[in-house]
C-alpha cells in the first residue's frame, strides 16, 4: 500500500461475484452432462444442494446479524461442488444434510468465506462418505441416459434400489480394463459431476480463459498424481498398462477434483511454490489411496488433507523481499 | 462450613465444570463417550478415584515434603485407580472390556492432579471430599451428556436402548474420533451462550479457577485463562498505546512550532 499512487486510479471489475458467476458458469457442462447421464433426480439433488447452501448461509447471517453475504454467489459455488460429488442416487435428505454441514460447520463457523480451512463441500463429502457409506459411496448408479433407456425412464429418474454398477475406477483397481472412449465422454457410472472429462475440460478452459485459475495447480496435480501411480505400480509389480494409467486420468473424481476443488482461492497456497508443493503432495496423497487403499477413489480425502497444510505451506514459501536476507516477515 | 462445602460441589457441577469450562480430562472425554453407558462408567470410576485421592491427599497434606508431592500424589493416585480397576473388571466386565486402557489412565487424568495440587493440598479433609464429590459429578455428567448426544444420533439410542424408529439413518460420524470434537464443542458453545454460570464467562471473571490460576501446574492441558494476567498485560499494553500516542502528538506540536517559526523567518 506504501507505493500507492496519486489518483486517478483504474478500476477493476473485478468481485467476488464475478469470479462465482464465472464458475458457475464453468460447472455447467459438467453438471448438465450428470443430468443427461443420470437423468432427472440428479437435477433434483443439484437442485436441492444449491437452494439448501444458499438458504444456509442465508439464515445463519441474518439470525447472527452479520453482514449478508449470500449474494457474492460463493455459497451457490459450495452447493453445486457438493452436488457433483453424490450419485443420482442418494435419499433426498442428504443432499439437505451435506450443505448444511457444508455451509454451517466448514464454512461460516470458521469465519465465512475465506476463512474455511478445507473445502466446504468436500469436508461435506468426506464426512457423508463416513457416515453413511451405504448410501454414499457403494451404490453408484448405473448409466440410464436418454438414448439408451428411453424417455420415461430419464424423467422418472433412478428409484434407489435401481440397477448400480462399478465404477470404471473400480473396475481398473480390480485389473480389467475400460472403455476410454466412453469413460472421457462421461457415459458410465459414478458421480453426478465427476463423470464426463470433456465437460469437466470445458468448464476448465473457460475458466482458464477467463483467469479465474491459472493452469499451475490442475497440471502438477494431474501429473504428479499419474506420476506417483506409475510409480507405485512400478514399485509393487503391478501390471502397468496404457489402458490404467489413462484409465486413472479420466474416471473417478480426478478431473473435477483437479479443476474445481484443488484450484479453491480459500484452501490452496496463494505463493507459486506452495503451489507446487500442495499439488505434488496431494498428488502422492491421491495416488497412495487411490493404489494402497481400500476403496478405488481417494481425490476427496487427499485434497482435504492438503487443505489442512495450507498454513504450513505458505509459512515455508513465503517469497524473499528483494535485498532481505530469509522470507518477509 | 456447611456453606463452603455446598459450594465447593455446586461450582464443581456447574461453575468450574471440568470438562465444559476447564476443559481438563480431554484424552478420556473425547475417547470414551462412544455412548452415555459408557460415559457414565468413566465419569464415576473419575469420580470414585477423585474423592479417594482428595480425602487422602488432604490428610497427608502436612506429611508429605513439597518437594516430592508429585511423585507421593501420583502413588496415591495410582493406588486407587488399581482398585478401581481390579473392582471393575470383578463386578462390571463389560464395563471394564469397553473402556479398555482408559481405566488405568485415569491415573493421569489432569482434572485428578490438578484438584490434588490447587486444592487437596491446601484444605481440610471434609472440603476436599466436597470438592472431589463435585469436580466428579461435574465430569460424570459431562460425559454422560456427550456420550448421549453422540449415541442417539450415532447409533439412534439412549443407554443401550433403541429409541429412534428403524427408519433412522444413523450419523455414524458422531460415534467416531471427529464426532467427540463435534458434541464436545456444540457443548461448550451451548454453555458459553446461554451465559451457564462459569469462572471463564465474562461477568465471573474475579473467581479462583479450579487450577488455582496457576498455568505453571497444569501438566500439558490446556488450563483455564489466568484472567488476571491478561487483564495486567492489557492494561500494560493500553499504557504504551497511550504512551507512544502522546510522544506522537508532541513530536507532531514540535515539527508544527518549528514550521510556524521557519516561515516567520
Amino acid at each position: 500500500m506504501a507505493n500507492l499512487s496519486t489518483a486517478p486510479h483504474i478500476r477493476g471489475g473485478l468481485l467476488t461475484s464475478t469470479i462465482m458467476r464465472d464458475v458457475t458458469i464453468a460447472l455447467l457442462p459438467a453438471l448438465v452432462m450428470g443430468v443427461f447421464v443420470f437423468g432427472l433426480r440428479a437435477l433434483l439433488v443439484i437442485v436441492l444442494c444449491a437452494v439448501t447452501s444458499v438458504l444456509t448461509e442465508y439464515l445463519y447471517r441474518r439470525l447472527m446479524k452479520l453482514p449478508q453475504t449470500v449474494s457474492d454467489g460463493s455459497a451457490l459455488v459450495t452447493g453445486l461442488i457438493l452436488a457433483m460429488n453424490l450419485p443420482a442416487t442418494v435419499p433426498f435428505w442428504i443432499p439437505v444434510m451435506g450443505s448444511v454441514f457444508a455451509i454451517l460447520v466448514v464454512k461460516q463457523l470458521f469465519g465465512g468465506l475465506g476463512q474455511n480451512i478445507m473445502n466446504p463441500a468436500l469436508a461435506a463429502r468426506c464426512f457423508l462418505l463416513i457416515s453413511f457409506p451405504a448410501l454414499v459411496g457403494a451404490g453408484m448408479p448405473a448409466v440410464g441416459n436418454l438414448f439408451r433407456e428411453g424417455a420415461w425412464q430419464f424423467v422418472s429418474g433412478l428409484t434407489v434400489d435401481a440397477v448400480t454398477g462399478a465404477t470404471p475406477l473400480q473396475m481398473l483397481k480390480d485389473g480389467q480394463t475400460v472403455d476410454l472412449l466412453q469413460a472421457f465422454l462421461g457415459l458410465h457410472s459414478g458421480c453426478i459431476g465427476e463423470t464426463s472429462t470433456l465437460a469437466i475440460l470445458v468448464g476448465g478452459v473457460y475458466m482458464l480463459c477467463r483467469g479465474v485459475i491459472s493452469p499451475r495447480i490442475p497440471c502438477i496435480y494431474l501429473a504428479s498424481t499419474i506420476g506417483f501411480i506409475a510409480l507405485f505400480c512400478a514399485v509393487t509389480d503391478r501390471a502397468l498398462t496404457a489402458n490404467f494409467l489413462v484409465g486413472q486420468l479420466v474416471t473417478g473424481g480426478l478431473m473435477a477434483g483437479a479443476v474445481f476443488m484443488a484450484t479453491d482461492y480459500t484452501t490452496s497456497p496463494i505463493t507459486a511454490w506452495g503451489q507446487v508443493i500442495y499439488c505434488v503432495l496431494i498428488g502422492l496423497l491421491t495416488a497412495l489411496f487411490r493404489v494402497f487403499g481400500s476403496a478405488a477413489e481417494g481425490v476427496s480425502y487427499a485434497i482435504i488433507i492438503g487443505n489442512t497444510l495450507v498454513p504450513l505451506i505458505e509459512k515455508v514459501t513465503i517469497p524473499r523481499a528483494f535485498g532481505k536476507r530469509g522470507g518477509a516477515k | 462450613m456447611m456453606k463452603k462445602a455446598l459450594d465447593r460441589i455446586v461450582s464443581g457441577i456447574l461453575k468450574e465444570n471440568p470438562v465444559l469450562v476447564l476443559m481438563l480430562g480431554m484424552c478420556a472425554t473425547l475417547a470414551v463417550t462412544t455412548n452415555a453407558i459408557n460415559g457414565l462408567g468413566m465419569g464415576l470410576s473419575t469420580a470414585a478415584v477423585l474423592i479417594l485421592s482428595n480425602l487422602m491427599i488432604s490428610l497427608l497434606r502436612k506429611v508429605i515434603p513439597g518437594g516430592v508431592r508429585m511423585p507421593a500424589y501420583i502413588v496415591i493416585i495410582a493406588t486407587f485407580v488399581t482398585i478401581v480397576q481390579l473392582l471393575l473388571q470383578a463386578y462390571v466386565p463389560s464395563l471394564y472390556e469397553s473402556l479398555g486402557i482408559f481405566i488405568p489412565l485415569i491415573v493421569v487424568n489432569c482434572i485428578i492432579l490438578g484438584r490434588a495440587e490447587a486444592f487437596a493440598s491446601q484444605n481440610g479433609p471434609l472440603l476436599s471430599v466436597c470438592d472431589g464429590i463435585g469436580m466428579g459429578l461435574g465430569f460424570t455428567l459431562a460425559l454422560t451428556l456427550i456420550g448421549l448426544v453422540r449415541e442417539f444420533f450415532g447409533s439412534g439410542s439412549a443407554f443401550g436402548i433403541m429409541v429412534m424408529p428403524e427408519a433412522y439413518e444413523p450419523v455414524a460420524i458422531l460415534v467416531m474420533a471427529p464426532g467427540a470434537f463435534f458434541v464436545l464443542a456444540v457443548l461448550t458453545a451451548l454453555q458459553n451462550k446461554f451465559h451457564a454460570p462459569s469462572a471463564t464467562n465474562r461477568k465471573e471473571q474475579q473467581s479462583n479457577l479450579a487450577c488455582g490460576g496457576n498455568c505453571a501446574t497444569c501438566t500439558g492441558c490446556a488450563g483455564a485463562v489466568n484472567h488476571r494476567m491478561v487483564a495486567e498485560k492489557t492494561a500494560e499494553h493500553a499504557r504504551k498505546l497511550a504512551e507512544q500516542r502522546k510522544a506522537a502528538a508532541e513530536a507532531k506540536k514540535a515539527e508544527a512550532n518549528k514550521q510556524e517559526g521557519g516561515e516567520s523567518v
